[in-house]
Order: C-alpha cells, then sequence, then structure tokens
C-alpha cells in the first residue's frame, strides 16, 4: 500500500465572511492577501512535506489551483522542485497538473521531466482538466477542456517517449520542433496516476490508459459505483483491476485528545469547505461539462461530481445572512463525520474508522489529508501522530487486505479470468456492514 | 399576440443538418440570433411576417442544429452560412443580426458584401469598443446575463413571455448549449474579430442600417457607432431608455425602424 500524506497549502488569514459572503473562496479579492504571511506559509507547507519523508510516508501529494485563498500552489511544479531536492524517499506525486489551462504543455514536460531527474525518479506526475474556476483564472476556454486535455496528455507522452526531432500539427496544438533535452529518468515514462471527483468519463479514461484513480474524498457509496464502472472498463480492455488501480483521499484529523482532535476537524469546513457551495458561474463556465453532465444538472442544480448533499442547503446560496450561512455550515460537521468525509479522533480511535474506509474500497493507494486553519504546532502534532502511530497501523491492515500499489503490481497486469468477467475490488457487503 | 407560424425545416449545408424556422410571405429576410440562441416569437417577426419570408438558421451547435467541430471562430460560421444562403439561391438576401449574430452578418459582409441586399446590424458584437467593454457573459450565470440584457427585466411583458418565470430544464439545457458554442467561437478575444475594423471597409456600398439601445449595458453604443463610422454610408438609429434588446424592449419603434429601411 502506497501511504502519502496531503494539504492544500491554504492562505490562513483570510476574514471567514469574506468568503461566506460570496459563498466562493474564487474570486475573493487579492487585496487580502499579505505577501509576508504567505511567504512563512508557504515555507511551513514545505516543511512539513520534509518532515513527512522522515516520518516514513511513502509519498507527498499536491496540487494546484489558481486565484483562490485555498490554495497557494498556483504553480505546483515550483514546489514540487523544491521537494524533489530537500526529500529523500518520499514519490512526489502531483494530482494533478491542470493541464487543459496550460498553453505549452512541451514546457510542461520539460519541467516535469527536470523534477524526475532531481528528484532521482520519484516522481509520480497526474493530469486533471483543472476546475471550472481554473479555465477562468488562466483564460482557458473551456468548450475545448476535454480537447485540450486529450492533446496535451498525448503531446506529454510523445515528447518523454518518442524520439525527436519532430513536428506537432494537432487541433490545438502546434510545434515545429519537439525535440526537449530534458527527459523523465523513469523509462519509459513517470507512472501516471490521475485524481478525480468522480466523473464517470474520467473514469473510463483512466482504466483505457491503465492509470489507477485517485478519488478525492468523495462519499464511500458513488465512490465503489466508479470502482465498478472502472473495473467493467479494465476488462473491456482486458485486463483485471486490482487496489493498485485506486487510490482514495481521506480528510483526517488525529491530536491527543478527542476534542483537540475535534476542533482541527471543524476547521475543515472554514468558508464552507472547499467547492461546497458550487457557484455555478464559476464551477460550470461554458462547454466545461459534457452534456450528460449538464443534463443531470438541468433538474439537479448542485456539482454534478459530488453525489450526495453538498454541505450547504441550496436556500442559502441566495440569501445574505451571513451568521445564518456559517450556523448551516457548522452544524453539518457530524452528518460529514458520520459519513467518514471527515474523521477524527486520537491515534487509535480513528482505526476502526479508517479499517471501514479500507475495507470497502480497498485502495492500493491511500492518502491522509489535513486541511483548514490550525496552529502550526496543531499541525505538525497531528502529522506526527499519523506518521508515527496511524501509518504504521493502516500499512498493517493494508497488509492485511492484501491491498498491493503500483509499486507491487503494475496497473493492468492482472489477467482477465477466461470467462471475461472482470471480479470486483471494491466491497459493497462492508458498506453495508457500516 | 398570435401564436408563432414558424415551421421548422432541415436544409444541408455539407456535413451538416442546419434547422431553420420559415414562415410569412415574401421576399426572404435572413434572422441570425445572438448568443443565448433564437429566442422566440416577438412582436417584430409577427409584423415582419407580413410582409417578408423569414429565415432563421439555428446556429451549429446551440442545440437543435448539431455542433460542427470545424467551425472555430466566427468567420468559420459566416463561411457556413454563406455556403447555406449560395445553395438555397437566396443571394443577395436581406440580413439582420442580433448580438453575436449581428457580428456574423457584419463578417460575411466583410468577406463578401454581394451576398446581402441590406443589412440591419443590432447591437451588434464583433468589435473592440473604443470605450467600454462588451459585458462578459461567461462570469455570470445565463439567468444572470439574459436579465442584463434589457434595463428592466421585470416589468417588460414582451421579456417576460420569453424569460419570465422559473427557469425549466429545457430553458437551463438550451443556454447551456448556447454559452458552450458561443465560447467555442467567440473566447478570446472576447466577442470580437481584432481586424473588424479594418475589415469593415470592404462592406462600403451595402445599404446599412445600425440599431442600438442608447443604454446598452451589453455592447457599448461607442461600437455602434464605430459600425457606422467604418461602413461607409450606413445609417445609425439609436434608442432611449432602451439596453441591448431594443426588438424586446422598444418593439414599434424597432418595427418602424426595420420596415422603412427594408421597404
Amino acid at each position: 500500500m502506497h501511504i502519502m500524506w496531503f494539504t492544500e497549502r491554504a492562505y490562513h488569514y483570510l476574514p471567514e465572511e469574506e468568503v461566506l459572503k460570496r459563498r466562493s473562496f474564487f474570486g475573493v479579492p487579492n487585496t487580502f492577501f499579505d505577501a509576508e504571511k504567505g511567504a512563512k506559509l508557504l515555507n511551513q507547507y514545505l516543511d512539513e512535506k520534509i518532515y513527512s519523508d522522515e516520518l516514513g510516508f511513502d509519498g507527498v501529494m499536491l496540487n494546484e489551483h489558481h486565484g483562490t485563498p485555498f490554495c497557494m500552489g498556483a504553480v505546483m511544479d515550483v514546489e514540487a522542485a523544491v521537494l524533489a531536492r530537500a526529500t529523500k524517499r518520499v514519490k512526489i506525486v502531483l494530482l494533478g497538473n491542470p493541464i487543459p489551462t496550460v498553453a505549452n504543455p512541451l514546457r510542461l514536460a520539460e519541467e516535469l521531466a527536470m523534477i524526475d531527474m532531481i528528484s532521482g525518479g520519484r516522481l509520480v506526475p497526474g493530469w486533471v482538466r483543472g476546475a471550472g474556476s481554473e479555465q477562468l483564472a488562466n483564460n482557458a476556454n473551456p468548450a475545448y477542456n476535454r480537447e485540450y486535455f486529450d492533446e496535451a496528455h498525448d503531446l506529454i507522452m510523445a515528447a518523454w517517449t518518442k524520439p525527436g526531432p519532430f513536428r506537432w500539427e494537432g487541433k490545438h496544438f502546434h510545434y515545429r520542433f519537439v525535440n526537449p533535452w530534458v527527459l523523465p529518468l523513469q523509462k519509459p515514462h513517470p507512472p501516471i496516476w490521475i485524481p478525480g471527483l468522480i466523473s464517470p468519463e474520467t473514469v473510463k479514461w483512466c482504466a483505457a490508459h491503465k492509470y489507477p484513480y485517485v478519488a478525492l474524498a468523495t462519499m464511500l457509496k458513488p465512490t465503489l459505483e466508479m470502482w465498478d464502472l472502472y473495473t467493467n472498463e479494465a476488462a473491456a480492455h482486458g485486463y483485471q483491476a486490482g487496489p493498485e488501480n485506486f487510490g482514495y483521499l481521506q480528510p483526517i484529523f488525529v491530536h491527543e485528545t478527542e476534542e483537540k482532535a475535534d476542533e482541527l476537524g471543524r476547521n475543515f469546513l472554514f468558508g464552507g469547505g472547499f467547492a461546497n457551495f458550487a457557484r455555478p458561474e464559476w464551477m460550470f463556465p461554458p462547454g466545461y461539462n459534457s452534456k450528460e453532465a449538464t443534463r443531470r444538472l438541468a433538474s439537479l442544480y448542485a456539482n454534478p461530481n459530488l453525489p450526495g448533499k453538498t454541505l450547504v442547503p441550496r436556500h442559502l446560496h441566495s440569501m445574505n445572512d451571513i451568521a445564518a450561512i456559517k450556523k448551516a455550515v457548522y452544524d453539518n460537521y457530524d452528518t460529514a463525520k458520520e459519513s467518514l468525509q471527515i474523521i477524527t479522533g486520537t491515534p487509535k480511535s480513528v482505526m476502526p474508522k479508517l479499517r471501514h474506509v479500507l475495507e470497502v474500497l480497498r485502495p492500493g493507494i491511500f492518502s491522509f489529508w489535513l486541511d483548514g486553519p490550525a496552529p502550526r504546532a496543531d499541525r505538525m502534532t497531528c502529522l506526527r501522530l499519523l506518521g508515527t502511530e496511524v501509518l504504521p497501523a493502516v500499512r498493517e491492515i493494508g497488509k492485511e487486505l492484501g491491498l498491493a500499489d503500483p509499486f507491487q503490481v503494475a496497473p493492468g497486469s492482472r489477467p482477465l479470468a477466461a470467462s471475461g468477467r472482470p471480479e470486483r475490488v471494491g466491497s459493497p457487503r462492508a458498506l453495508g456492514a457500516n | 399576440m398570435a401564436e408563432s407560424i414558424l415551421k421548422e425545416e432541415t436544409f444541408r449545408v455539407g456535413e451538416t443538418e442546419l434547422r431553420v424556422l420559415k414562415g410569412g410571405q415574401g421576399k426572404p429576410l435572413l434572422v441570425l440570433h445572438g448568443e443565448m440562441g433564437f429566442p422566440g416569437w416577438l412582436q417584430w417577426e409577427e409584423a415582419m411576417a407580413k410582409k417578408r419570408t423569414l429565415w432563421i438558421p439555428l446556429h451549429p451547435g446551440f442545440g437543435k442544429t448539431p455542433m460542427a467541430s470545424w467551425i472555430m471562430n466566427v468567420r468559420d460560421l459566416g463561411a457556413f452560412y454563406s455556403r447555406f444562403i449560395r445553395e438555397q439561391k437566396l443571394t443577395p438576401v436581406d440580413v439582420i443580426g442580433f448580438s453575436l449574430g449581428g457580428w456574423l452578418a457584419a463578417e460575411m459582409a466583410a468577406a463578401n458584401s454581394g451576398q446581402f441586399g441590406k443589412m440591419i446590424l443590432v447591437g451588434a458584437t464583433g468589435l473592440r469598443p473604443p470605450t467600454g467593454e462588451i459585458m462578459d457573459m461567461f462570469t455570470v450565470t445565463a439567468r444572470g446575463y439574459v436579465n442584463a440584457n434589457v434595463l428592466d427585466s421585470q416589468h417588460n411583458p414582451e421579456f417576460a413571455k420569453l424569460f419570465g418565470g422559473e427557469q425549466t430544464p429545457e430553458q437551463y439545457e438550451a443556454w447551456e448549449e448556447a454559452r458552450a458554442e458561443t465560447a467555442r467561437i467567440a473566447w478570446a478575444p472576447y466577442m470580437y474579430t481584432q481586424s473588424m475594423s479594418e475589415l469593415l471597409a470592404n462592406v462600403a456600398g451595402l445599404p446599412t442600417l445600425i440599431l442600438w439601445g442608447k443604454q446598452d449595458p451589453v455592447v457599448p453604443l461607442s461600437a455602434g457607432e464605430m459600425y457606422h463610422q467604418k461602413i461607409v454610408g450606413s445609417k445609425l438609429v439609436t434608442f432611449d431608455n432602451c439596453g441591448h434588446m431594443p426588438a424586446v424592449e422598444k418593439p414599434a419603434e424597432f418595427i418602424k425602424a426595420v420596415e422603412s429601411f427594408l421597404d
């Protein structure tokens, strides 16, 4: 099992009201940003990543967002480059680069190749379509998002694996000279993992490419359904999916006492939490959604990527009473904990819940997720307890359940049964037992 | 107001099955709808249909006519319609274009002014306004944009007939299709062609009427004045207390201006 640690690199000195009154992190004016404070925070986040290397995590996971105080990692590859040199052992897992928003994918191929070389072959790149707001922040035409994604992916893979120089005359990208003189250390190319919020199109695409799919803190039941979709698609491509094809990101807050852990967990809902407001003009720019997703949205005005209810009731989207909105957000804390969207506790008390998640989803890749404004000392305590107590216990469960990671079993290498019928990877029965 | 007399017909243009709403009597009038799709049967159409056969093609990618992936800008779309009107032996045809449809007409006229008899541009996008900016429809919701098109979305019966009441799933889908296709062809630079002010020199000699709401919140009047200045011989008519939809906001004056120009 590959066990990682993740945090958005939030700017924590923002008045929560500024987020709540806009019902969005995206769009909060950057006049609220103090670079002195931001610089300290960015270094703190890097320190945490370096510490997790020392603690024995297998990987550190980074992501990227633009124009939002929720994540200062606007150019994730810069952080990855620092970690490539400053860490010794961990995989540097980038979930993911929003390739449709990158005007020059060839330069991205070069950046990533350099990170892989500097890290000694520890890079795991991943690709995302980018949230709706990323298209606006980068002025990337959302109506061509899928086309950009597919072509940029093919171009990067070609740049890494096809001998240069060659020409690239695509629909959206045009190069007269593709011949990068920096190439990844890992051959034929670094392993690629894809994160997602349960978009069926992405799940099927991953299965077709034998890329592990990492579900980002989604509800367990629809996540299992996506596992099945992936497994069936994998069978159509002639292989049996296994735990090595699946990953899961779990928000978790651990401390010495239940009370303290609970306090940290509550912070996770700061500003409504990520994406819970789903302000449509920024979440769903024109043409960003598939026709099918638009059809779903037409009758259900919610984020199609987040099955289940959002944390903020719909009627609050149009109201102006900040105190009432705030109350509605935090009133949902217990519900979020019940559904395991948030796990809190001591290293001991969180284990049954983690075991349940692992038994249901059986992922070969697992990442802890800590976020929300909290003092540095508390974050470090959480990380230390995760690394020294929770991580070894999770590793044991992984062994017991036979959860192979993509470095132990190559994704796509399991043969399909002679009948052609795939075996299910997750366990709906375990879900029912909860 | 009477029910729509428009009937839907399908015409093949290359690989595309183009859906066209047709109705009325007399000489054809090509109607090019705007960025939110064909809004529906309006007073001015009812008036015009008594004298003219309205041809209202539903742009590819806006829902009814399938998307044509080769159409990636407004000039491409103009070439598509040039083929359509040539193959249907409509040329030279009179044309009226609304907002994005006005830009489309202007592109077509700049490429070949001989394909039109007379041209009417209503709050046309397509030019970078010398002062002010074109309102960005992509950072607001479809509903927000439609409401912002007119000066008063609450007390206008014509507007209420088209867009009033709760948003239906069908309307949501249709608007999202319209937004997506408009993004495909007009994302950046937003809603204009860099070279348009120069291209318009080729429209000289084409009888052109430019209609604009004086308080247009979507495309500033400065763009209408620039169209007027660049299209030699054109006539500019403005409507006071009027936003981006004079056909909806000032129907009587709008009909009068259109009729007297086309007669």
